[in-house]
């Protein structure tokens, strides 16, 4: 899995019909000590992650793994949300610390 | 699958269905040569590591046949500790294997 944050919604109208009922976030990812790495994914969200939470998501076949996204054209599902984590034995990031 | 070394911990209480309980490790690739190689990823772990840990860890799909319930979202899990690796002596030019 990798580490994102969500900065953003998919609205899309337009859509294969099996997707219809999904909500899809824009993810910017994220490396280990917390910072931006410059990449990001559109994720279909299993967890009901809202704007601003940093969350974990399963890529390629394993993004199909849900009740949610089962035989769905999906290659990134969020599968948790992020409270905490520490590297090294040292705090990295912590959701109840980040100042809004 | 590839070599680890488990470098932290993510704590993460809203989980995707049937993945609660699941310990998710930190793990930074090794190479054969156990130097560091390429982005961090985060694992679920059944083989009881900890911090330092070096380790054997399967990603993609078959991820998620190493847990207790195989239908989950998961793309990456520590399946084993890793004792000793021994790297490979690299292969004789192609012309000395008598190939085409």
């Amino acid at each position: 899995m990798q580490l994102g944050r969500v900065v953003g919604t998919v609205v899309s109208t337009v859509k294969e019909p099996r997707m219809r009922e999904l909500k899809l976030q824009v993810v910017r990812l994220l490396d280990e000590q917390g910072r931006a790495t410059g990449g990001y994914t559109v994720a279909v969200d299993a967890v009901g992650a809202g704007h601003g939470d940093v969350v974990l998501f399963a890529a390629g076949s394993s993004a199909r793994q849900t009740e949610l996204t089962d035989g769905k054209p999906t290659d990134a599902t969020i599968m948790a949300i992020v409270d905490s984590w520490d590297v090294e034995g040292k705090q990295v990031w912590a959701a109840h610390e980040e100042t809004p | 699958m590839r070599l680890g070394r488990v470098v932290g911990r993510v704590v993460a209480t809203v989980r995707a269905r049937d993945l609660d309980g699941e310990k998710l490790l930190v793990v930074q690739p090794l190479d054969a040569a156990r130097r560091p190689a390429g982005p961090a990823v985060v694992a679920c772990d059944v083989a009881q590591s900890g911090l330092g840990d070096v380790v054997v860890w399967v990603g993609g799909r078959e991820a998620a046949l190493a847990l207790r319930r195989t239908f989950v979202p998961v793309d990456a899990t520590i399946v084993g500790h890793v004792e000793q690796a021994a790297e490979a002596p690299p292969l004789p030019p192609r012309d000395a294997r008598g190939g085409k």
